[in-house]
């Protein structure tokens, strides 16, 4: 085992300048994403950074590690190729709400079902930037765009649904503006063996500007939004006095010290329980309920990558064969003489 | 005829199985033709399965057929007509009226041609041979299905499983009738079923019994021997072209160094090279089966910049979805295979029958100006060849190679005398080293061959960026700069262009100095060789060009073509390469001559063709 080098955030910034829009969110994410790659303490060499297109999508060219701007919805294949290829690189896929869940939808869903050990960042700003304001497979019902003038008629996806309904091993949420949750999922979704999906909810100033602002704003982010911690209980709120509670088939929000309530009766967060149907409610909270942030789900599986790996060491240990010519004399021959 | 056996040699003969999809033909010929090439004859076969998986029993859509064609000399292609045709049923005979000689031993079993039979296979009276016309055929009609059971009579086995041997008994007719010792076919069989005792036992005695009745019943029937060839001393299997391709590529991984990773999605006729190397993990073979074609070529181009030897297979629809990716690669300078089973087309078209249409998707099927390496393989197993070639050249240049094959030499099948490792180079990928970590730049390139150097991701020192946008010539940051678009584009053309330093002179075949040229690439080989040779040796002069470098072309074809005063263009497409020779070579004046009918050329068609050339 090599000594460990402490890295530090700069160490991951490459010499290219940063050229989104000015206030967008993903500058913030960028961030808490170096920070994290310092914290996590890979070497930008050891350091895979895949994306497909998209305004996100640029993230590799400002990363100071092994990195490739891909083709549109491909990411996740191309960065399962370069994990299985060498499972010893730490491989990052940075993505958008188009690129991951429209034109990629399919390598997404694939990639989480084997459970690749990908690190997925999903940029969502539920709109397309790049192509000038388009709305996306993630824009609500009746979402008014130039593409949707009238207002879109088409349900979006979820993408917490979407990672647990292709039995997803890891999902988080964090928003732009939450520098330390971000910041602590991103670590945590490095460390967990396994496809990882980490929703980030950010801004996009230019076309679809405070798409998230009913949950980002600081006069009511704290009321509006829970940031889920394993082993703890679900307490939110400005006061730190409001808790989720079963309630039937989903769940309900409790004040503390009301009906009798206390910390007792609090759920306490499970993000390692094997059956995902609790992690399936909080990802899909909403409205009177808070928004989850933080890691909804952590399931150790086995890898995709790993087990490939495996599986040629056991045929190994069983087949003494290591050379072509030597495999081709095993066949049906025979001879001229 | 006289009452004593007479034994007759023979150059070649071609013999056709042909039954139901259950009947085991396959088998049956591919047996025979590793008998027939153990005994020193050259073998080449071609299977010709239905287009669906189980059709009704007895019906002609489910007819499958194997065709062998053996011989005392060297021989390329499976043949035309069939000398010999089994035919386990009326539907196979029907089928295969027009692939035989008319004057062809046909071995039937009687069995079979009862009045339901022949009613499914669609026949309107009950005399069959009368109907087909097949007044001249040497008909040797044998209860194989009665003899069959009573040969498994005491042997326990249920009636469905004493039916699946009837092949086994039109084999040892096969041995009997080709003088090939039946010791030699229960050899083989002995390896083949040494896990299944049972089933073995029942084919070694409908085996014997079926070599015995031909021996006993038909003992004044003139018999044949296909005397041995002088082939090169050696280790021979029996190769098909999707083996060989497989097998090629795991031998330049070995050459390279680099370890084998093969992105797939299953679609005909290209499946079995995934399924081959699937199975070779104790060489250490990754292998991915994507979710579709576009992961498919996408996981390898991923595999690639972490250091792999990367590869794709595919088929025509597929390399129409890879064609985003191929661009990809050609963009990043990226090493990649892409190994295209043509298939009919357009669209779904023929899966498992055999074109060259894909020829133009493959140079030109992307947007851009996308030019990338294209290689054609021209037997099965030479496909093991330019599996391997393709791989050295994707690797040395830093470029995608589409390797073009088809669905002829992917389930034809040859003998091949196995490869020492030692004949085949070195592959030398043009890896950063230490020394260039100060000057080194992603897209800095070699001076001669405009070739980038390669920083595997995990090089310690070397990280960099690459992506599809257009980027700055050496320095490979995002530019937009008008010249330098120009540049990048030159220099990727430039870079193809210098691979042809690296490829074979175009070789001219047949009689050099003649004036009519037959020009032909890729799986078409066989049968236009043996239609050149035929015709020369019949004392008329026609020279023979037949490329394996599509793209770039061997730096002498424009001097070979202009030698020739008619050049006709012979493949299995519209005039695809044809087009593409007038499009590159100035001043030649090209024929041509198409078939698209999902199946080979016939050499007697060739000949045909060319002889009419010769005489006008």
């Amino acid at each position: 085992m090599m000594e460990s080098i402490q890295y530090k955030p700069q160490d991951f910034k490459s010499s290219q300048e940063v050229r989104w829009c000015p206030g967008c969110g993903d500058y913030a994410v960028l961030n808490s994403l170096q920070k994290a790659m310092a914290e996590i303490g890979v070497s930008p060499d050891k350091t895979v950074v895949i994306s497909g297109i998209g305004c996100s999508s640029r993230l590799p060219y400002y990363v100071n590690s092994y990195g490739m701007h891909t083709i549109h919805g491909r990411a996740s294949a191309i960065a399962s190729g370069v994990k299985v290829a060498n499972p010893e690189l730490t491989v990052w896929q940075v993505t958008g709400d188009g690129d991951c869940l429209a034109i990629g939808g399919n390598h997404f869903i694939h990639a989480v079902r084997r459970n690749v050990d990908l690190n997925i960042l999903l940029f969502n700003n539920e709109i397309y930037g790049l192509t000038k304001g388009q709305y996306s497979p993630t824009s609500r019902f009746g979402f008014v765009s130039k593409s949707s003038p009238y207002g879109t008629v088409e349900e979006p996806f979820s993408p917490s649904q979407l990672t647990l309904g292709a039995r997803g091993t890891f999902f988080a949420r964090t928003l732009d503006v939450d520098v330390k949750t971000s910041q602590d999922v991103i670590v945590q979704a490095a460390k967990h063996k396994g496809c990882s999906v980490v929703e980030a909810l950010v801004n996009c100033v230019i076309f679809n500007d405070g798409t998230h602002k009913t949950i980002t704003d600081k006069d009511f982010r704290a009321d509006k939004t829970i940031v889920l911690k394993h082993g703890e209980p679900m307490i939110y709120g400005k006061n730190n006095d409001k808790g989720l509670i079963i309630d039937g088939f989903s769940l309900k929000s409790v004040t503390l010290g009301e009906n009798g309530i206390t910390e007792k009766d609090i759920l306490v967060h499970d993000a390692n329980c094997v059956d995902p149907t609790l992690h399936f409610i909080l990802g899909n909270m909403k409205g009177d309920l808070p928004v989850a942030l933080g890691v909804i789900r952590n399931v150790d599986q086995p890898t995709y990558d790993a087990s490939v790996a495996e599986q040629i060491a056991d045929v190994q240990a069983k087949r003494p064969i290591r050379k072509l010519e030597d495999f081709l004399h095993t066949l049906e021959t025979w001879e001229i003489n | 005829m006289s009452e004593s056996a007479k034994i007759t040699s023979l150059d070649q003969v071609v013999i056709r199985f042909s039954g139901d999809s259950g009947d085991g033909m396959q088998l049956t010929g591919s047996l025979f033709s590793n008998l027939s090439a153990i005994y020193g004859n050259e073998i080449s076969t071609f299977p010709d399965y239905p287009a669906e998986i189980r059709a009704p029993q007895g019906t002609l859509s489910g007819v499958s057929g194997y065709q062998v064609h053996v011989g005392s000399k060297k021989i390329y292609t499976p043949g035309d007509l069939a000398d010999v045709l089994i035919a386990m049923n009326p539907a196979a005979l029907k089928v295969n009226k027009n692939a035989i000689k008319s004057t062809a031993i046909v071995i039937a079993d009687s069995d079979a041609f009862d009045a339901n039979s022949l009613t499914k296979a669609g026949y309107k009276t009950d005399a069959p041979f009368e109907e087909l016309n097949l007044k001249g055929i040497q008909l040797i009609m044998t209860p194989i299905t009665s003899m069959v059971k009573a040969s498994l009579s005491e042997n326990g086995m249920d009636n469905k499983s004493v039916l699946r041997s009837k092949n086994m008994f039109a084999l040892g007719l096969l041995c009997w009738l080709f003088n090939i010792p039946v010791d030699a076919a229960m050899h083989l069989l002995t390896n083949k079923f040494k896990k299944k005792q049972a089933i073995l036992q029942a084919n070694l005695k409908v085996l014997t019994d079926g070599y015995n009745y031909g021996h006993n019943t038909h003992s004044s029937v003139s018999t044949y021997h296909v005397n041995p060839t002088d082939m090169p001393k050696g280790t021979y299997t029996d190769v098909k072209g999707n083996q060989a391709t497989a097998w090629g590529l795991i031998a330049a991984s070995e050459k390279s160094g680099l370890p084998l990773f093969l992105g797939s999605y299953p679609i005909t006729p290209a499946t079995e090279i995934l399924h081959e190397l699937s199975a070779r993990k104790e060489l250490g073979v990754k292998t991915f089966q994507a979710e579709d074609e576009i992961a498919g070529i996408c996981t390898a181009i991923g595999a690639s910049f972490a250091g792999s030897l990367a590869a794709t297979s595919t088929s025509g629809p597929g390399l129409a979805l890879k064609s985003e990716a191929i661009g990809l690669a050609v963009m990043a300078e990226l090493p990649l295979v892409i190994v295209d089973v043509q298939r009919g087309g357009p669209s779904t078209g023929l899966p498992t029958k055999t074109e060259q249409s894909d020829l133009l998707q493959a140079l030109y099927g992307r947007n851009g100006e996308s030019p990338c390496v294209v290689v054609a393989a021209s037997t099965p197993a030479n496909c093991f060849d330019y599996a391997f070639i393709a791989s050295k050249l994707a690797l040395e240049h830093m470029t995608p190679v589409i390797l073009l094959t088809d669905g002829f030499l992917a389930n034809g099948s040859s003998a091949w005398k196995l490869p020492s490792m030692d004949d085949y180079p070195v592959i030398h990928p043009p890896f950063v080293h230490e020394d260039m970590q100060e000057t080194w730049m992603p897209y800095l390139r070699n001076s001669e061959n405009y070739v980038r150097y390669w920083a595997v991701a995990g090089k310690e020192g070397f990280a960099h960026r690459i992506g599809g946008l257009e980027k700055d010539n050496a320095t490979g940051c995002i530019s937009t700069n008008p010249t330098n678009h120009q540049l990048m584009t030159n220099l990727r053309q430039a870079k193809i262009d210098a691979v042809a330093k690296n490829i074979p002179l175009l070789e001219v075949q047949g009689n050099e100095e003649a004036d009519v040229l037959v020009v032909g690439w890729g799986g078409t080989f066989g049968h236009l060789y043996t239609a050149v040779e035929e015709i020369n040796a019949a004392g008329r002069k026609v020279a023979f060009a037949h490329f394996n470098y599509i793209n770039p072309l061997p730096s002498n074809t424009a001097d070979v073509l202009r030698k020739y005063k008619k050049i006709v263009v012979c493949e299995l497409n519209n005039g695809q390469f044809a087009g593409y020779l007038r499009s590159t070579i100035e001043g030649i004046h090209v024929l041509q001559f198409n078939k698209v009918e999902g199946q080979p050329f016939t050499v007697s068609e060739l000949t045909n063709h060319i002889n009419s050339l010769l005489e006008n």
